[in-house]
């Protein structure tokens, strides 16, 4: 056997290191391959206890979906809140981040320290307050008030992550500009910023993709049907009476294919940037 | 970062500390401030989302501010078409630490009995989350056939939005129609209603969140692993060391840091994590599976809003977080770790 010469592994042992992650690979994509085939069987298949994988396959959940309910509407609302925190947040943190980096600057540890301890604050005691506030400023029911509530997990979390990236940036391109007479902010657009342009782009997307996948500030703030996000929309197929699973199931592949998309670009940076920020202090 | 943690330190606004002479400061502000204008930015939205709602919060969780008092004037209309406003005689008030005594003492909500539910689904992710994480890992660790589709198919949990999967998991534990009852059925069990059992109810959630955190933890341990020297691993396998002593002494010690690091975000994640029971158990069956942050929304938001309870709630359970983080890096000093 050729694959025992390499790797040193008994067959035995090689049969049961696959077979093992054959079914956690079984385990984790089997509930999202369920809900694909469930989203193309009609109505009442779906709500049958009959186990079947594939049952008269339709695409009328699909059609109804986009065609006769808001998903449309929500979808765009969602990509309008996410683009916006995404953006917001990346343009306001990238700074930051470099200086956090690059300056020993007074005040920079209780900055990393701030960044730190907001990742801990709870939803719930901040979305009372900027409920207030939005209230007081008639922005309640508006996709803004969402993209500023977002803002609040997006801005420490980029800047976080930006940092741990910059670290990794070499400090001597840095030094070499400086010595060709570039200021600091010439240093940061000039030679920084397009090295970092990947690790702009992954942190965008995971910003992105947490207003994306944002629940308790859309269930609060929003409160009429054109304005709901996906993740309060989707709420609105399944109530305690009458859910309607086959609708949702499909929705909900419509939801994830994107989504999912970006994730996977993003992920192979994602986990480097978030420990990196933690343990080079 | 060694400072120790003493609670959020406020949004530090960069001109505002007071060194001894005007010379001083001078110098300081040449040399600081383009780092203080990189950084401007970001404080200024730090202290107006972040800092400003917080001292909000606080000071709402010592009035008694709800949906129903909030208006300073009360107006009627009367039959001329004229308005008459009166000053509201059951107008909100400061009432000191009266929301946290009745919390505390259980006079209003459940915070013991969400506090433990909370603990027990905290800690039972996060040792599922780490351990099938590490399990994992090391596993994709080797060199082996098949090693890129397995590593994409078992990321892919990560990759589908929460609330989808909270969706996904509740749909597959329906008592009626869902996946594991016709699994049940199939090999001759009777099917379970999940979500009228307070225990079975939880479990459907901590399954749902086991599944979709372990590719975090996962990918990042692998990524520990793999900045882990090779020459270790061959030091020690002409030393006779066998699989398992590599493990323990080689492996573990070296993701440390990773560790450490992942299982205190991996704590505080599960910890807040809201969507997840927020939308499989929605607290089922009566309220008994709510965490601190489900229950908290929902003694704000559902019925008359209680923004001064949810202002307490929120108040307590980031004390909670705070002290479990001290005393985390604090144990990890101990032990001679810098970090």
């Amino acid at each position: 056997m050729s694959r025992s010469a390499r790797t040193g592994r008994s067959p035995l042992r090689s049969v049961g290191l696959h077979a093992t992650l054959i079914v956690a690979s079984l385990i984790a994509v089997g509930p999202i391959l369920w809900v694909l085939l469930s989203s193309f069987k009609p109505g009442y298949a779906v709500q049958s206890s009959e186990l079947t994988l594939v049952k008269d396959p339709t695409l009328a959940n699909y059609a109804y979906v986009l065609g006769e309910t808001s998903f449309l509407r929500w979808f765009g609302n969602s990509v309008l809140v996410a683009a916006f925190t995404m953006l917001v947040g990346v343009f306001l943190s990238a700074t930051t981040g470099y200086a956090v980096s690059r300056f020993n600057f007074p005040g920079r540890r209780p900055l990393m320290m701030v960044f730190l301890v907001t990742q801990m604050f709870p939803v719930t005691i901040l979305i009372v307050p900027i409920y207030m506030i939005m209230a007081r400023l008639g922005l309640i029911n508006t996709p803004t008030s969402l993209i500023i509530a977002n803002l609040t997990i997006a801005v420490p979390f980029c800047a976080w992550m930006l940092k741990g990236y910059f670290d990794s940036i070499p400090t001597a391109l840095d030094e070499a500009a400086a010595i060709d007479g570039c200021g600091p902010y010439g240093i940061f657009w000039r030679v920084v910023l397009p090295l970092a342009r990947p690790a702009l782009a992954v942190t965008g997307f995971y910003a992105f993709l947490t207003a994306w996948g944002e629940v308790a500030y859309a269930s609060a703030f929003i409160q009429e049907d054109r304005n709901f996000t996906l993740a309060y929309g989707l709420q609105q197929f399944v109530p305690q009476f009458n859910p309607q699973w086959e609708y949702l199931t499909s929705a909900a592949v419509l939801v994830t294919i994107p989504a999912g998309l970006v994730f996977l670009y993003a992920q192979r940076h994602l986990v480097s940037g978030l420990t990196g920020g933690g343990t080079k202090g | 970062m060694t400072t120790v943690t003493a609670g959020p330190a406020p949004a530090p606004a960069p001109p505002g500390r007071r060194p001894a002479g005007p010379s001083r400061l001078r110098r300081s502000w040449d040399r600081h401030w383009y780092a203080w204008a990189m950084v401007l930015p970001v404080v200024l939205v730090l202290a107006v989302l972040i800092f400003y709602p917080l001292v909000r919060g606080i000071w709402l969780s010592l009035t008694d501010l709800t949906e129903a008092n909030q208006l300073a004037e009360v107006c009627t209309r009367s039959i001329t078409g004229g308005e008459i406003c009166k000053e509201n005689p059951n107008r909100w008030e400061f009432v000191g630490l009266d929301n946290y005594a009745r919390v505390l003492t259980g006079g209003v909500g459940e915070f013991w009995q969400w506090t433990g539910v909370t603990l027990i689904w905290t800690s039972v992710c996060v040792i599922f989350h780490y351990g099938l994480g590490l399990g994992l890992a090391t596993m994709l660790n080797r060199p082996m056939r098949l090693r890129g589709l397995y590593r994409v198919l078992l990321v892919l949990p990560w990759a589908v939005p929460a609330f989808v999967s909270a969706f996904a998991w509740k749909f597959i534990f329906n008592e009626r129609f869902g996946l594991a009852n016709s699994l049940l059925t199939a090999v001759g069990i009777d099917p379970v209603d999940w979500f009228a059992n307070r225990w079975t109810s939880l479990s459907t959630a901590i399954v749902t969140n086991i599944w979709l955190g372990v590719p975090f933890m996962m990918v990042a341990l692998l990524g520990g692993m793999q900045t882990i020297p090779g020459e270790l691993y061959e030091a020690a396998e002409i030393d006779g060391a066998s699989p398992w002593q590599r493990f323990v002494n080689i492996t573990l010690p070296g993701l440390r840091p990773v560790s450490m690091t992942v299982l205190l975000l991996g704590t505080i994640w599960t910890f807040n994590m809201f969507p997840i029971i927020f939308l499989v158990t929605e607290g089922q069956p009566a309220g008994q599976t709510d965490i601190l942050v489900t229950g908290a929304y929902r003694a704000a938001f559902e019925g008359i809003r209680n923004y001064s309870l949810a202002s307490t709630y929120g108040v307590l359970i980031l004390s909670i977080l705070l002290v479990f983080s001290i005393f985390y890096r604090r144990a990890l000093r101990k032990q001679g770790e810098v970090w």
